[in-house]
């Protein structure tokens, strides 16, 4: 049933100053209750209702995590919320992210590393070997390098003002990568022109990739239409969010425009 | 076999896809033609933009879900943009609303040129401002209101009507005297109410939204029925259809064509060609030659 399941946060982790983590019991019955990295959840606190990604899917212990960063209103209600208060949550939803290969870059800018978290920890349960780019503006905003570093992942981090790890955007740091590595596949989450960057380069190398794509959502069910993208029609909620750069390239208003909630275009 | 004819409109079957399901841009129009619709229609649209509602704006209940969307549009200037971007050759109809008999003409010359017909809501179950089934509860308002784009343009005017009223004919039989060349029916019943029990909470930010889904279809069902018997033009049928055996229903009941929206929750855009391909196939099975001698044929 497509209505918000009301769960109490079980803990919550401060990932930074800007970022928490919510924990919840999920039930992982094996079916399409069991979330998939790169899959969402609409997050219902009450007064308003967003999409946002899992963060954490552990299977093991039934637990799931959404990480969520202080941006406006909605997401400064959930930061004032402390472990044992209630959120709803209805998924998970949309298409997650898929493993090719054996040797994999995962690129995350900004909170947009929620799910890029999830993937690498599938990824190397499985054996799959995962160079990650943990890119932020600043030290203090990197996500998850720990909690990536224990699965064995190897981790670059990527900060623009330099304060740790490579300085520089996270397209620059991943342009020296593919010079000197070969990958089977790629995965990315994070600012839109940042992706469009990546984008461009690995189609210049001819590496499959992944990207997690963002747009107004309403419904959630495939109905509303409201996060339909240029010019195939394709929702995000249900085809999305994670497209393969073949897919990629017949969104054409990727890297251009995004529409507002009444439907009217925002050019980045 | 399926090719039928509404308000001189060609189609190359009787499935359209219902207003304000992937409505909102060219892309999602031309994909769903391409996923086998007959005809799409435009979610509704005013003059001027509207944000709707705060999320949820939808949650699912038993039989369908109850939405308060709150007739979100980028308006009309910015819409017509995207009525230009539909594919040729597709026919293609656009939902207006608005709050005046002034409004809805001043939509509907605005974009005649862009469409091939033109669907009035005025049966929205959860809009404001006097809009949506403020009109067409009022049957001296439903006739002022078609009356009114009637006068105005030269393309056919479809009334899209609620169920949400004491005596249905006789708004339809309004929306007829007014000019309409086809009555749409039904828009979402209700309103309906869905309520958190763990925090006693309505789950719609709205509070109240319109019900759609298969739990409708019955209603709906009656409504084309009933309003058969009492006017002279095609009726589309839309509520609850979910496979070709609805849709024979519906033709059966005195629908000349069929709109599909909830379903696509369930099948995908892809629905429209699944009801196709069963449609024909019934069709060939009962030796039906074309749609037409199937409207109405539960009234025999």
């Amino acid at each position: 049933m497509h209505a918000p399941n009301v769960l109490e946060i079980k803990k919550i982790i401060e990932e930074s100053e800007t970022v928490k983590t919510l924990i919840f019991d999920w039930k992982m019955d094996g079916t399409e209750n069991n979330p998939q990295p790169g899959q969402f959840m609409m997050v219902w606190n009450f007064e308003d209702e967003k999409p946002m990604s899992i963060s954490l899917i552990d299977p093991i212990e039934e637990k799931i995590g959404i990480s969520i960063k202080k941006v406006g209103d909605f997401t400064q209600q959930i930061h004032e919320l402390e472990e044992g208060d209630q959120l709803g949550l209805r998924g998970p939803y949309g298409r997650g992210f898929e493993i090719k290969g054996s040797k994999i870059l995962a690129i995350g800018g900004g909170i947009g590393m929620a799910p890029i978290a999830s993937f690498v920890d599938h990824a190397q349960k499985r054996g799959v070997h995962v160079d990650v780019i943990s890119a932020s503006m600043t030290k203090n905003e990197l996500l998850f390098v720990e909690r990536m570093k224990k699965t064995g992942a190897h981790v670059l981090t990527c900060t623009d003002d330099g304060t740790c790890g490579f300085q520089g955007f996270a397209t620059d740091r991943v342009e020296g990568l593919l010079k000197d590595s070969s990958y089977d596949m790629a995965v990315t989450c994070g600012p839109e022109l940042m992706m469009k960057g990546i984008f461009d380069m690995v189609d210049t190398h001819h590496i499959p990739t992944q990207f997690s794509m963002e747009r107004y959502m309403k419904c959630a069910l495939g109905l509303c239409g409201q996060c339909c993208v240029d010019n195939e029609g394709w929702r995000i909620c249900v085809e999305g969010p994670v497209f393969w750069s073949h897919e990629l390239k017949m969104i054409k208003e990727f890297g251009k425009y995004h529409r507002d909630a009444s439907g009217t275009r925002n050019y980045y | 076999m399926l090719e039928t004819e509404l308000c001189g409109i060609k189609l190359k079957n009787p499935t359209m896809l219902a207003a304000g399901i992937m409505g909102s841009t060219a892309s999602s129009l031309n994909w769903v033609y391409r996923c086998g619709a007959g005809a799409v229609i435009t979610k509704s649209f005013s003059i001027q933009p509207n944000f709707g509602y705060k999320n949820p704006t939808t949650v699912e209940v038993s039989g369908g879900v109850i939405n308060a969307i709150g007739l979100s549009n980028p308006g009309l200037e910015t819409f017509k943009k995207e009525l230009q971007s539909i594919d040729k050759g597709i026919p293609k109809l656009a939902s207006i609303y608005g709050a005046s008999p002034d409004e809805f003409a001043h939509l509907a010359t605005s974009i005649e040129d862009m469409v091939d017909m033109i669907e009035l809501n005025v049966s929205c179950p959860h809009a404001m401002g006097g809009c949506g089934a403020a009109i067409g509860q009022d049957p001296e308002l439903t006739y002022k209101v078609v009356n009114a784009v009637k006068k105005s343009v030269s393309v056919p005017v479809v009334a899209k009507l609620t169920p949400n009223v004491t005596d249905l004919t006789e708004i339809a039989v309004n929306a007829q005297k007014g000019g309409a060349d086809a009555i749409t029916l039904i828009n979402s019943l209700g309103p309906g109410l869905k309520i958190d029990i763990k925090t006693a909470k309505p789950i719609l930010s709205n509070g109240f939204g319109g019900m759609s889904g298969p739990a409708i279809k019955p209603v709906a069902l009656r409504c084309v029925f009933e309003v058969y018997a009492a006017v002279n033009v095609p009726i589309i049928g839309v509520g609850g259809i979910s496979n070709y055996q609805d849709a024979v229903e519906f033709l059966y009941s005195g629908a000349s064509a069929v709109q599909i929206g909830t379903a696509i929750m369930y099948n995908g855009p892809e629905i429209f060609a699944e009801i196709c391909q069963g449609l024909e196939k019934f069709m060939i099975e009962h030796k039906f030659q074309n749609i037409d001698e199937m409207v109405g044929l539960a009234h025999v």
